[in-house]
């Protein structure tokens, strides 16, 4: 159990690459923080320079306090859980567990003892004496888990384990993972390039982006005050409508074909400011005409049976537009909603840095 | 033909054949047979040969049926005080023949898979330049360095010794490739779980990169073995005493002679020794790495 602060922690791979920008994280104890980015955001690399698998360029690494830079993988207590579950392909699922207590001289009795508990807890008792290619997906990815429990460290690192599920046994490991880190109280880092896990699993979600840190925030915050455009299009699903507009004044913002909306909640904007507004697809109500921000006239309808996901443009030209409806809401192609946004539900962000306006 | 077994394609195989027929089965076996024949044939032969006496072995119709001489001629070839070939009977052969093989074999074994480590999993200076130098050495086998390497042996006084017959046919640049090329499919996250499992280099070679690398060493034995037990001009060149022949340089020698003393019949048997152990251990091994092939990890 543990802290893990970050201080501007930088990586420069020896061809003069930048991975990582200058990160800084403080990760209370028994915290899950979950690291979250496209592919080649350098989420990784920051996961691996906490364990120790690549060396830190500048900055700091801490363990409770105690900077760990220069302590190798095995003697920083941690565990780490692998996207391809790295498994010891000609060891019986027991003596993969029981591996990492054997090098570290544990007694015969008590790695005993560790390896049948934790195969309790993830229900893989049947299997101790399976290879690994005996296992489904699912069996293999416990048995990565329990190789990381036996061990008792003190902090788990994640790197992306649920991406080679199928999506429904993804959706049951996610939330095994999350009861799991809540009953065992470890410190977690858990990568992700899934924003439904980032949102559900994380106490802490960092949402990267070219090797720097759009935003760190709970998840909530982020969901509903994103720092930037990308942490905006990046967190939600489906993704926020982001509207070309400019500033006009009292009468709020024009957009593409010459039409001003005023959000509620906002203030003037600045004159002829280049911003973007959004609203995600979920903040968007059909309304009367009388009282609409703007009209979408529908081209595809996705019905998802609990949601129905309306796609269309703002009439006259607009730019496109997604609506969330109720699944009971039946709507055709070419009909014409007339939507209002929810009041304080509208993000204000500059178009040119990207980020937040207000 | 008593010798020759069924061909192979004899039981399961052709049920599986596209387009069978009557006449298409018929071909196939002609052809299976013929063959056999041609290659099994001469070695019956020769096992022919080496159950006659001399006498029978060279009186012109050699009989197609195995004679009555078996027992003694095996006999005197294997303890036999005859003074043939400087008076080393077969089993010194043998076991000069085994030690140089099995030697080769496993000098190879271990040293192209410990180079291979160091250049796989291991960062350090000029690690491309010593590859490189490894892989170049695929173009110098001994026949092409042979006068430098035998003025070596000299000078290290390694004439007629075990070591002089095996050291230079060790360092072997494919078995390295081999490794080489195996230990690069191995998932980095693999060396890395075992990095923070706490094993260290050598515990990661032992754990988990030798168990991992059985079939491939299975092969590789099997290969390498026939390789040594086969070797031919260097054995030549660097024995002198008898005593140190490997078996395949004995039969040349027994044919040498002089033509009208060759015991043919004696050198057929030596013959027989000479093909047993290489067979013996591609059988042998063969079931050992199928098995490894069929339940493949990875």
């Amino acid at each position: 159990m543990a802290t893990v602060d970050l201080k501007d922690v930088r990586k420069v791979y020896p061809g003069g690459v930048e991975a990582v920008k200058g990160i800084s994280i403080a990760i209370p104890d028994k915290a899950l923080c979950v690291l979250v980015g496209p592919s080649g955001c350098g989420k990784s690399t920051l996961l691996r320079m906490i364990a120790g698998l690549e060396t830190i360029t500048s900055g700091e690494c801490a363990f409770d306090g105690n900077v760990v830079n220069e302590i190798g993988p095995t003697d920083r207590d941690i565990a780490m859980v692998f996207q391809n579950y790295a498994l010891y392909p000609h060891m019986t699922v027991y003596d993969n567990m029981a591996y990492g207590l054997r090098n570290r001289r544990t007694p015969k009795d008590e790695i005993d003892v560790r390896v049948k508990e934790a195969a309790r807890i993830l229900a893989i008792e049947p299997y101790l004496n399976r290879k690994p290619r005996q296992l489904s997906g699912g069996q293999r990815q416990r048995v990565a888990m329990g190789r990381a429990i036996v061990r008792k460290p003190q902090v788990f690192l994640f790197d992306e384990p649920l991406s080679n599920l199928d999506a429904k046994l993804r959706g049951q490991m996610r939330i095994e993972i999350k009861k799991l880190q809540q009953s065992l109280e470890v410190t977690s880092v858990y990568v992700t390039h899934d924003q439904v896990e980032a949102m559900t699993l994380g106490d802490i979600l960092v949402v990267m982006n070219e090797g720097r840190a759009e935003q760190i925030d709970t998840p909530t915050a982020i969901y509903e005050r994103p720092a930037s455009v990308f942490v905006a299009s990046f967190i939600g699903s489906p993704a926020m409508n982001l509207i070309e507009a400019k500033g006009a004044g009292a009468k709020g913002l024009e957009i593409a074909n010459g039409q001003f909306i005023k959000p509620r909640n906002l203030a003037a904007p600045e004159a002829n400011m280049e911003m973007l507004l959004g609203v995600r697809p979920e903040h968007l109500t059909v309304v009367e005409e009388l009282n609409s921000d703007f009209i979408v006239e529908v081209a595809v309808v996705e019905a998802l049976g609990a949601d129905t996901l309306a796609h269309g443009q703002i009439v006259g030209g607009g730019p496109d537009i997604i609506v969330r409806l109720p699944g009971s809401r039946k709507v055709k192609p070419r009909e014409r909603l007339p939507v209002a946004i929810q009041p304080a539900m509208a993000h204000l962000f500059d178009r040119k840095s990207g980020k937040r306006l207000d | 033909m008593a010798e020759n077994a069924p061909p192979p394609a004899d039981s399961g195989h052709d049920k599986l054949m596209i387009g069978q027929s009557a006449t298409s089965i018929y071909i196939a076996h002609a052809i299976l047979i013929l063959g056999v024949i041609v290659v099994a044939f001469p070695i019956y032969y020769t096992f022919v040969a080496s159950t006659h006496s001399l006498q029978t072995v060279l009186r012109p119709p050699l009989p197609l049926l195995p004679g009555p001489e078996f027992f003694n001629n095996y006999y005197e070839a294997l303890f036999g005080g005859v003074g043939r070939i400087g008076g080393v009977p077969v089993s010194t052969l043998l076991l000069n023949t085994t030690i140089v093989a099995l030697g080769i074999a496993i000098g190879k074994i271990i040293i192209s898979i410990l180079s291979a480590f160091a250049i796989v999993f291991f960062r350090f200076p000029l690690r491309m330049v010593f590859f490189w130098l490894i892989f170049i050495t695929l173009m110098l086998p001994v026949e092409v360095r042979i006068l430098p390497t035998y003025k070596v042996m000299v000078d290290l006084r390694m004439i007629d010794t075990y070591a002089g017959l095996i050291v230079p046919l060790i360092a072997s640049a494919t078995a390295t490739l081999l490794f080489r090329q195996f230990f690069m499919t191995i998932p980095g996250e693999l060396v890395e779980a075992a990095r923070v499992d706490g094993a260290g280099p050598w515990r990661f070679f032992k754990d988990i990169l030798l168990p991992l690398s059985r079939t491939n060493i299975a092969a590789l034995f099997v290969i390498l073995f026939i390789y040594g037990w086969t070797q031919y001009l260097w054995p030549l060149l660097v024995t002198n005493d008898n005593q140190m022949n490997t078996i395949i340089i004995a039969v040349r020698k027994m044919m040498s002679f002089a033509d009208a003393d060759t015991e043919w019949h004696l050198v057929m048997v030596t013959s027989i020794f000479a093909i047993l152990p290489p067979v013996l251990v591609v059988v042998l091994m063969q079931r050992w790495f199928v098995r490894g092939l069929v339940d493949s990890e990875k």
